[in-house]
């Protein structure tokens, strides 16, 4: 039987059968996601699987049956991540979100988990549609995309990506949920990194959203994607650098002593430039193409737990002597 | 002249930013330094200058604490509100006010008396620094009502150092104002009114003051308390403000500089909200303050946590509303949303503190019961008990260690071949519960919203969804004799008061009122939703109780008519009050001897 570092079989990975349509982007991701948390060794009883409302805030039951999962409510997602994270930050806090969830309703906690860099992997499954309520448009539906009975997205698509960059995101990358040779290394140094990993992922809707007008559909994505780097992550028990030439290779340091080696398609491509990554984003999206690869990362930033200075026991645990005031100084409270 | 000693009502009306506030506070701790019980009450605008504010201090030898509407002493420094101050004084009062505003027309009274005081004038002589002037000015009132009230220069010396205790600078820049007022009255004014302070004794002795948002914060940290998310809302921001003053001094290790405490100033209530029951699904006690709008927004989640059974506090201290409503102002309207907050059948835990003391040791008690029922609880102060100073004696110690509730740990789940996270083992309606990062494989479970068998299965079977209710029910029931017990003051007498939070202090002078008229009334004070069963056979004693509260609706009022059982119904009866400023006796004797006139009239 195969196992993995920690000695676990792949097996413990999985989940309960996914209900989601046939042929789901979100259901590839799943199984991308499987193999990311094997490889990488998490502990399943560490795991979170956090999650708002919406097809892709199902998923978290279809993987790591054994770790706990918390589906929200609609948009809030990021805050009950960050009370768990805050409450035992020895878990390992793992948000699946979707384009409404995220760029709609939930807009505002995506923007301020951010700024707070909570260390935990956020993926947006994003197809932007609505499926669970049959096929509306979401904020990151391309400008001129139709939806399925003709109606025309008259509005502009927030870019989940361009806009983490900008709100000071310390792990910004985008992907496409068929690629799982990019995905799987994407998605395990978004679990090394210390802060908030942002993963979008292009996801496409079978049922709602692949059709001829859709800019989300297979087909336009297998024509349209730019990989803009591949990334290869190692863990350093490893020890693994592999066939990777020098001079096309970047290493950036985590916080964890891990890296992750970036392969540049563009030598031009710097994932630790903020402004560079802007305008990538924008050069690419000018030309109707998506950038994929990881797209920013700035592994120094500390992360909410350490920016609060916590106590490196989870909260959770303290108990009466550590919290309550000592009677001394109670006393001296009343004088 | 009848002397009138240690029983007067004193009323500051000043313009908002003036810096009227440490006088005011000089002035009431001078007076109770002396023994001499009062109660400070600050009616203040929202706004931070220029408009209207007035701080009533109610000397009061027998110790009442709630506000009074007999005013016996203005000092009128707004020249906006100075018609209607003069008009709000009692007969046989007095006023000191600033020279320079006109007596006249509706502001001759020939049933007051004037102290015309250059306040203007004497600052602008005394102080050259014309930013402090206009604050210190304040200061020569303090002066000038010590003098007038018999209050000697050393009582107001030592209630300035104790104000400004760190910064001795201060103390003698305040002082010298008192003196200039203390020397104005003395050469200027010659008194001609009956009121004055004198020491006493057996009222204050060992006693202190504080607001309820102090005593709220400390039970917060006594109560253990690790992870509080908020957002700032009037009357409720000195609460977090508070906790985390506290929080850095008590929970800092010293040499690392490492906290036992996460504090999340949140984008909004509804991160607030989600942050809380984040940490105590994860198994950490976590509190959140707020006030009407934002319960308004936290209505979904605690719904959630309802339902997905997640520990929770959420302390609200009303203002009055609908809507933004009075920011500054107080009510106790949100006692039925808040019991019922969020769509569906939901119902929570409510606590009702009164005192400072309540609001201490309610904090507590919300920790324990959160965890206890897996649900989140309610605090529902206001801003009469959460911003006003009320007279407390110190802060017990907490004995009682932290009931953490039913949660199964990883040698507790070694033990068992299965659990289920709803399955009710016990019979009372609480499940067990395991918190992530317990390492046992059987810890895990999905915690949702959605309808969940007693596995947290999704379900979406009828029976099933039907029963997860019921347990709910069940559990709510557990809670009716686990919930802080009615305080009851009985005698046999056939009429009966009932009331709950700040409303309890108007009751106290109220009931000892009607009881010098010969009408004698017994007192239930409710501390908590659900209704302990103490309160059905209070009211199944007494032929007619009243329900005193401090909302349009009577929201207390209509929530016992619909639990009561059918023949108590009618015995109840409902007095209401809603203008804003905290409740006083005769809002509650003037519509209760009407209606005892009337015992046949159904007061609705």
């Amino acid at each position: 039987m195969t196992v993995n570092i920690i000695g676990l079989a792949r097996d413990l990975y999985k989940g309960l059968p996914t209900t989601l349509c046939a042929g789901c982007g979100h259901n590839s991701i799943t199984n991308h996601l499987i193999k990311a948390l094997f490889d990488y060794g998490v502990e399943p009883h560490l795991l979170a699987k956090m999650s708002g409302i919406g097809c892709s805030s199902k998923t978290p039951a279809y993987f790591v049956d054994q770790a706990h999962g918390f589906n929200g409510v609609h948009g809030r997602m990021p805050s009950a991540a960050t009370g768990a994270k805050l409450a035992n930050r020895d878990l390992v806090v793992l948000g699946i979100s979707g384009d409404g969830d995220t760029a709609s309703i939930g807009l505002g906690q995506y923007a301020h988990m951010i700024r707070r860099n909570l260390d935990c992997v956020y993926l947006v499954e994003n197809n932007g549609v609505y499926g669970l309520t049959k096929g509306q448009f979401s904020a990151t539906a391309d400008l001129g995309s139709t939806l399925k009975n003709g109606t025309v997205n008259e509005f502009a698509m927030i870019d989940v990506c361009g806009l983490a960059i900008e709100l000071g995101a310390t792990f910004v990358a985008r992907s496409f949920s068929g690629d799982g040779k990019q995905l799987v290394p994407l998605l395990e140094a978004a679990i090394a990194h210390r802060g908030t990993a942002i993963l979008d992922i292009i996801s496409p809707c079978v049922t709602f959203n692949d059709h001829v007008g859709s800019t989300k559909s297979y087909a336009y994505v297998k024509e349209h994607e730019l990989v803009a780097n591949m990334p290869d992550y190692i863990r350093p028990r490893e020890e693994i650098t592999v066939d990777y030439e020098p001079g096309t290779v970047q290493t950036i340091e985590l916080e964890n002593g891990s890296h992750v080696l970036l392969r540049k398609i563009d030598a031009g491509y710097d994932a630790t430039s903020r402004i560079g990554a802007m305008q990538a984003i924008h050069a690419a999206r000018g030309n109707g193409e998506f950038l994929t690869g990881l797209l920013f990362v700035d592994p120094a930033v500390p992360d909410l737990c350490a920016k609060e200075r916590m106590t490196a026991t989870p909260l959770k645990d303290l108990g009466e002597a550590d919290l309550r005031i000592g009677r001394e100084e109670w006393s001296k409270l009343f004088t | 002249m009848q002397r009138v000693i240690n029983d007067f009502t004193i009323r500051v009306a000043t313009v908002n930013g003036s810096g009227s506030q440490s006088s005011n506070l000089v002035l009431t701790n001078a007076i109770f330094s002396l023994g001499v019980p009062v109660a400070p009450k600050n009616v203040f605008p929202s706004n931070i200058e220029g408009l209207p504010t007035w701080f009533d201090v109610r000397v009061t030898a027998r110790g009442y604490q709630c506000r009074t509407r007999d005013i016996d002493l203005l000092v009128g420094l707004n020249a906006a509100t100075w018609r209607s101050d003069v008009a709000s004084v009692k007969p046989g009062g007095a006023i000191v006010h600033e020279a320079t505003y006109p007596i006249g027309g509706d502001t001759q009274r020939d049933d007051v008396t004037y102290y015309a005081v250059p306040f203007n004038e004497l600052a602008k002589a005394s102080f050259s620094d014309g930013t402090l002037r206009k604050y210190l000015l304040n200061m020569i009132y303090v002066g000038v009502l010590a003098e007038l009230l018999g209050l000697d220069e050393a009582t107001i010396e030592a209630a300035i150092a104790k104000q400004f205790k760190s910064k001795p600078k201060a103390v003698t820049t305040n002082m010298d104002a008192a003196r200039v007022g203390f020397a104005y009255a003395r050469e200027h004014l010659s008194k001609r009114d009956p009121f004055a302070i004198e020491r006493m004794s057996g009222k204050t002795e060992g006693l202190l003051f504080m607001d309820g948002n102090r005593a709220a914060a400390l039970g917060s940290v006594m109560g253990g308390c690790t992870v509080v998310a908020w957002y700032p809302i009037t009357p409720s921001s000195s609460l977090c403000e508070n906790f985390i003053a506290l929080a850095e001094k008590y929970r800092v290790d010293k040499t690392t500089g490492e906290k036992n405490v996460a504090i999340v100033q949140a984008e909004d209530e509804l991160a607030a909200i989600g942050m809380v029951l984040g940490a105590g699904w994860a198994g950490a006690r976590a509190m959140t303050s707020t006030s009407g709008p934002g319960l308004s927004l936290m209505a979904e989640w605690a719904g959630y946590g309802y339902y997905a059974e997640i520990p929770a506090v959420i302390f609200d201290v009303q203002r009055a509303g609908p809507s933004t409503g009075l920011p500054t102002r107080t009510m106790q309207a949100d006692i039925g949303f808040a019991y019922h907050l969020s769509h569906g059948d939901t119902k929570h835990i409510v606590l009702l503190p009164a005192t400072v003391n309540d609001a201490y040791e309610m904090a507590m008690d919300a920790f324990d019961l959160a965890d206890r029922f897996q649900t989140p609880v309610f605090v529902l102060s206001d801003l009469d008990l959460g911003m006003n100073s009320w007279i407390t004696a110190p802060l017990a110690y907490p004995e009682k260690p932290f009931d953490r509730g039913k949660v199964l740990r990883a040698d507790d789940l070694a033990k068992l071949d299965t659990w289920g996270r709803y399955r009710d083992i016990d019979g009372d309606g609480i499940a067990y519960r395991t918190l992530p990062g317990t390492n046992n494989p059987n810890a895990g479970y999905f915690t949702r919203g959605t309808g969940h068998d007693e596995q947290a299965r999704y379900s979406e079977l009828p029976d099933v969804w039907q029963r997860g209710l019921d347990r709910l029910n069940k559990k709510h029931e557990t809670a009716r004799t686990a919930v802080p017990k009615p305080a009851i003051d009985e005698s046999g007498n056939a009429i009966a008061l009932l009331a709950y939070g700040t409303t309890h202090h108007a009751i106290v002078e109220a009931r000892d009122v009607l009881h010098a008229d010969g009408i004698d009334v017994d007192y239930l004070r409710l501390k908590a939703l659900p209704f302990a069963p103490e309160v059905a056979s209070f009211i199944a004693r007494h032929e007619r109780v009243y329900v005193v509260e401090q909302n349009r609706d009577g929201q207390l009022y209509a929530l016992l008519r619909a639990e009561l059982p059918d023949h108590l119904v009618s015995r109840v009866r409902s007095i209401r009050h809603y203008n804003g400023v905290p409740i006083d006796a005769h809002a509650i004797i003037d519509p209760f001897l009407a209606a005892e006139r009337e015992p046949a009239v159904v007061a609705e």
